[in-house]
């Protein structure tokens, strides 16, 4: 119910939700916890495993229980925490793990049946058989227990990704990050303010304390103000930092449209930031815990500060009558609030025999609550002191067994925190995070007077550290109360006290880990999975390895916590993700014909990051074998067209030029004339084949290197490692020209009349032999020619400077229609090259030497190279090695493919009578019938011999001849003539 | 006969202006728009920076920085190499180091106005505070998956160069970039 008076809420605003299809209002303001609660919606969940009747436990991004599912549609978002949701006019929640419906859930069963779901339950039952784990108990255990579903759908939200740089971090903005911000901004630190709240401030929203005699929201106010003037100072509302890295590193969640219906366009929901910090201060704050007793977890009961934030900055009392169960001072705050506030109080229970008392209150010393009924909500509770046990009705319990500080980043580098017996807690250790100061009540620290200077301490640490200089301000008055706690885990009795509230661990499967001997905490924690949802165990932690401390009759400090692992809240995959979503995942590299491409209808495929065409289609070819067929016959009988820009292309120059080429090629490039290129062989250390490639020789000091589309950059960095590494005297540079070159392949035997029409002079048919290289100009454009063919045909290759790239590409398209030829892709690329037995990746996968595909030779025996000696090796030169060969086939079926193996005709088609197998295969529309390339035992010896085929995936089975992998043009009189 | 028409790397995508920030090609009609990477030779380091200096006025950069202004920058492209953007290289250069045109290998954009250091942040991880990246200085790295060159070269305006083939790409990742911070306001 709302509290007249209270709050920090714009009353004059209204907004309208819905929750499971009913209407609701609140106010700006509002979380959708307080509104729920404002209008008396206590049964918001059921809980995971025993589909327990749940309320909200707490007022922040630790809610265990009152997860729900946000909007419908693809941005349905699941098991987000009421507690942290903003409420705005249109908001849809929708509560989850129960059907058909919150108030009657069929699976409410499970709480009956309970005896047998205790710690360990899934361990010991489903164990057989064996085969039913997965098709039958998991499914079934998945559906019964969970948490909200995605839609399905995909989601088009917009994520986002950024990085930000600052002198010092500051995490949290209650009066210690505040006053941390205040002193580190004032001195001239660049900082960033990070808090989780869409509203600054921190528990000075939910306190009534006064700090300088004014409310202490208003004071936060005006420090906000006077930060939000500084230039160095950057405020992130609504940011959690969720994890700490090596370096300064922290990440963090900014949601920056989950509290509007109306997102500007371009507007992300959420930003992951990378924020790198050369200091940071955690100013995290505390989480109260819980009390374990029985019954602790119906609607209505929830810890006492959470009570006090419901009343002080949303305006709401959770209960008509309330009472408040504690072991310290601070618990007493509640109840002076609440009557404060003309809420009736029913009683204070405090554990301890000493505690004070009070005129507004009844205080009951030295008892606990043991019990508590209601089914779908909290009606009463029942006291036992030393006088025996007495039942109060209430319908709100504030309960606090003491708070913890949130050292939870402080670990993130694995480090342990120090247990303080004096406020029964775990605090960061210092140094855990180089660079991560601690203040305020992370740190231990609880009154505000103690924040605040805590606050301004760190602060001065990190400004040291620095090296500038800060002034501590005069310190605000402020209350510095005593917190006096006695600890308090769990109640005894009968019945079953939850620890951890989201995964439904008690008390009693905590102690049976221990009884069965899982005592490490770790065990303890992976056997009854407390503290394994997704709120880590932020409510129930420490309480549990209080309670197997206590089980195994050790203290807690050596008992120790679980590891702390980021994320600190759940962040999103999508916001993980963020930069690489669709076709931000990789960068898409287009060719300069690559319009033109598109425009004729070419379907593109991918070969790395670039973009290439498979085929041309002409009017009436429905399938792209039609195209390819015609395109290959078009290279053989005309001229053809194909952009080869992809290839890498490495400018090399230096005095030392040709000493490098000759120890990473194995062939000699030293000897090259100027005006020629060369086919040169790449090696591994290892001796297997890297990278091919022709190499020309532009100038006595000058070389252009070619490599494969794929190994472009790999080759790049090979060369950059044998010179840096290897060679270092040699005086030679390298830097890719890849994208300097538009570069197109002119293969036929028209190619020659092509060229002879385009460019500025006919080519002197003497200065152009087979392999020769130079200068040309084509329309007074500077260009290179290349007589190189991978076509196996009267070939060139054409390269300008890029920016004529398109232009160029849709001359010679022109030039060759003229000609009878045509642009050509992929498909029939790799139809002409494998006729001609030349080799791609799909070949030089590897594994394989130069002898393997018959280039053994190359090797030159005059000078050393890269890979020479370890190519030698016995076990690669072995004469029984699968070796190149080409494939045709002979029998009734005449279908090859690619990745099938190869047995002898009389052996079985299994694993270990293997001879070899399949890397290429195509359909030969100049031999008219399949053809493939392929690597078979003792190759080259075997040509003549019929062989089998099998393909176990496809089901095909060939008998082919082994023949010579050169099936087309064996002499090479096409591309030399 | 004018068949082959020069087509920039950006021709069709940009100026994009969004929320008072513009990304737009530099040299877009490619008048003057070369870039050559120099490379001294072994030990000819100061003889070629002298030279650069005598013949288009700027010494070879050290790493991380760039020499020169609008027109005539020398920016440091990587380990012992720098790219000489605007002059066609003085042919004296050529003596003393490693010459290659690079015109046609890049795609050039300056990106200007206020709020682009928050366009930056969500593309490369550089610290760009004014004090740590200032005027002049430039560096080699990561923009949203593309490797890059980045110059500041205004209060308020970098430069910033990818691959040729990715222009599409960079225009892309801006616009998004770009959106999201307007988005803001």
């Amino acid at each position: 119910m709302r509290v007249a008076g209270k709050g920090l809420l714009d009353r004059a605003r209204t907004v309208t939700f819905t929750f499971d299809g009913v209407h609701y209002t609140g106010f700006q303001g509002d979380t959708l916890a307080s509104a729920l609660l404002a209008n008396d919606v206590r049964l918001v969940a059921r809980s995971f495993k025993y589909h327990r009747p749940r309320g909200f436990l707490s007022a922040g991004s630790e809610e265990p229980n009152g997860l729900m599912t946000i909007a419908s549609g693809a941005a349905q978002e699941p098991n987000v925490r009421a507690t942290v949701q903003e409420i705005f006019p249109g908001l849809e929640a929708v509560s989850q793990n129960r059907w058909p419906s919150l108030g009657f859930d069929v699976l409410s069963v499970n709480d009956l049946a309970a005896p047998f779901f205790s710690a360990g339950f899934y361990y010991k039952t489903f164990m057989w058989p064996r085969a039913f784990w997965e098709k039958v108990y998991e499914p079934v255990i998945r559906r019964a227990a969970g948490l909200g579903a995605l839609s399905g759908l995909n989601n088009g939200d917009k994520y986002e990704a950024a990085w930000a740089h600052c002198d010092l971090l500051v995490i949290g903005a209650g009066p210690a990050g505040l006053m941390t911000a205040l002193v580190a901004a004032r001195a001239g630190a660049d900082v960033i303010l990070a808090d989780e709240d869409a509203r600054m401030g921190g528990r000075l929203l939910a306190e009534t304390h006064a700090i300088d005699g004014q409310s202490g929201h208003v004071w936060a106010a005006t420090v906000l103000d006077e930060l939000a003037t500084m230039d160095n100072v950057r405020l992130m509302t609504r940011t959690t930092v969720t994890g700490a890295y090596d370096q300064g590193t922290y990440s963090a969640l900014e949601r920056v449209g989950h509290h509007t219906a109306k997102r500007a366009a371009g507007a992300p929901l959420e930003t992951f930031w990378r924020i790198v910090a050369k200091q940071a201060v955690l100013a995290a704050g505390a989480l109260e815990r819980p009390v374990a007793f029985a019954n602790n977890d119906r609607p209505g009961i929830m810890t006492a500060g959470a009570v006090r934030s419901y009343l002080n900055r949303w305006g709401v009392s959770p209960g008509k009558s309330v009472a408040i169960f504690g072991n310290n001072d601070d618990a007493h705050r509640t109840a002076h609030d609440l009557v404060t506030a003309g809420v009736h109080v029913a009683a204070v229970i405090d554990s301890r025999h000493d505690a004070p008392l009070s005129d507004m209150f009844d205080v009951r010393r030295g008892a606990q609550v043991c019990d508590s009924s209601g089914r779908k909500g909290l009606e009463s509770i029942t006291i036992r002191s030393v006088s025996g046990q007495d039942r109060l009705q209430v319908d709100c319990l504030a309960m606090s067994g003491g708070w913890n500080p949130s050292v939870h980043l402080a670990c993130h580098m694995n480090g342990r925190p120090e247990w303080r017996a004096d406020i029964a807690a775990f605090v960061p250790t210092p140094g855990m995070v180089p660079g991560l100061h601690s203040a305020g009540a992370c740190n231990g620290v609880f009154s505000t007077a103690a924040c605040l200077r805590d606050g301004a301490g760190a602060a001065n640490r990190a400004l040291d550290a620095l090296g500038l200089k800060g002034a501590v301000p005069e310190m605000p008055e402020a209350e510095d109360a005593n917190y006096n706690l006695t600890p308090l885990w769990a109640v005894p009795g009968k019945g079953r006290a939850w620890l951890d509230f989201q995964n439904d661990v008690t008390v009693k499967d905590v102690k049976q880990a221990a009884s069965e001997n899982f005592r490490s905490v770790e065990h303890m924690k992976r056997y009854t999975t407390q503290g394994m949802a997704t709120d880590q165990g932020k409510n129930s932690n420490v309480n549990a390895l209080a309670v197997l401390a206590d089980a195994t009759g050790r203290g807690i400090p050596e008992t120790g916590t679980t590891t702390f692992r980021a994320p600190y809240s759940p962040v999103s995959i999508a916001a993980m993700g963020a930069s690489g979503q669709g076709a931000g995942f990789a960068p898409q590299r287009y060719t300069t014909s690559h319009g033109a491409s598109v425009a004729r209808g070419a379907p593109m495929i991918e070969a790395g990051l670039w973009y290439r065409p498979s085929f041309f289609p002409t009017k009436g070819e429905t399938n792209w074998r039609q195209s390819c067929d015609r395109e290959v016959n078009m290279v053989r009988q005309a001229v053809g067209v194909c952009d080869v820009s992809t290839l890498g292309k490495i400018d090399i120059q230096g005095p030392g030029a040709a000493e490098l080429l000759d120890f990473v090629y194995t062939g000699m490039f030293s000897t090259l004339k100027t005006g020629r290129a060369r086919y040169g062989l790449m090696l591994r250390e290892d001796g297997h084949v890297m990278d091919d490639g022709t190499t020309a020789r532009l100038g006595d000091t000058h070389y252009l290197m070619t490599t494969t589309t794929a190994a472009a950059g790999e080759v790049m960095r090979h060369l950059e490692f044998a010179h840096q590494g290897l060679m270092p005297h040699l005086d030679v540079s390298f830097i890719s020209v890849t994208e300097q070159w538009a570069q197109f392949a002119i293969a036929g035997p028209k190619s020659r009349e092509l060229l002879d029409r385009l460019l500025d002079s006919p080519l002197n048919r003497d200065d152009w032999p087979f392999m020769a290289c130079g200068a040309v100009t084509v329309q007074g454009i500077a260009a290179r020619l290349f007589r190189i063919s991978f076509s196996g045909e009267h070939a060139y290759e054409l390269a300008v400077p890029a920016r004529y790239g398109a232009a160029l590409f849709d001359l010679l398209l022109e030039r060759a229609g003229a000609l009878g030829g045509g642009p050509y892709g992929m498909e029939a690329l790799n139809v002409l090259r494998i006729e001609k037995g030349f080799i791609t990746h799909a070949e030089i996968h590897g594994r394989v030497t130069p002898s393997d595909i018959g280039m053994g030779r190359m090797i030159s025996a005059k000078k050393d190279c890269i890979g020479k000696t370890m190519s030698q090796r016995p076990g690669l030169t072995d004469k029984a090695r699968e070796q190149l060969v080409g494939l045709k086939p002979t029998g009734a079926v005449k279908q090859l493919t690619s990745g099938a193996h190869l047995f002898s005709q009389e052996d079985a088609g299994v694993r270990v009578n293997g001879q070899g197998y399949v890397t290429s295969v195509a359909f030969s529309p100049t031999l008219g019938h399949m053809i493939g390339l392929g690597f078979l035992k003792n190759g080259p010896a075997r040509h003549g011999e019929i062989i089998r085929m099998v393909d176990h995936l496809r089901g095909v089975e060939t008998l082919c001849e082994v023949v010579n992998p050169v099936f087309f043009d064996p002499e090479g009189g096409r591309a030399r003539g | 006969m004018a068949e082959l028409i020069p087509k920039s790397p950006c021709a069709g995508l940009l100026a994009l202006t969004i929320g008072g920030m513009t990304a737009s090609e530099v040299d877009a009609g490619m008048d003057a728009g070369v870039m050559t990477s120099l490379v001294p030779f072994r030990g000819r380091e100061k003889a070629m920076s002298d030279a650069l200096k005598a013949a288009h006025g700027m010494g070879f950069p050290a790493p991380g920085r760039a020499t020169g202004r609008a027109g005539a920058r020398a920016i440091w492209f990587g380990q012992g190499q720098a790219l000489l953007q605007g002059p066609a290289p003085d042919a004296s250069l050529g003596e003393y180091g490693s010459l290659t045109d690079q015109s046609d290998a890049w795609a050039v954009v300056r990106l200007e106005g206020k709020g682009v250091r928050d366009v930056l942040a969500r593309l490369v991880p550089l610290d760009l505070r004014p004090g740590a990246f200032r005027r002049g200085h430039t560096a080699r790295t990561d923009l949203a998956h593309m490797m890059a060159s980045l110059t500041r070269v205004g209060e308020n305006a970098f430069q910033i160069m990818v691959f040729r083939s990715m222009a599409e790409t960079l225009v892309h990742d801006l616009k998004t970039a770009m959106e999201g911070v307007g988005a803001r306001g």
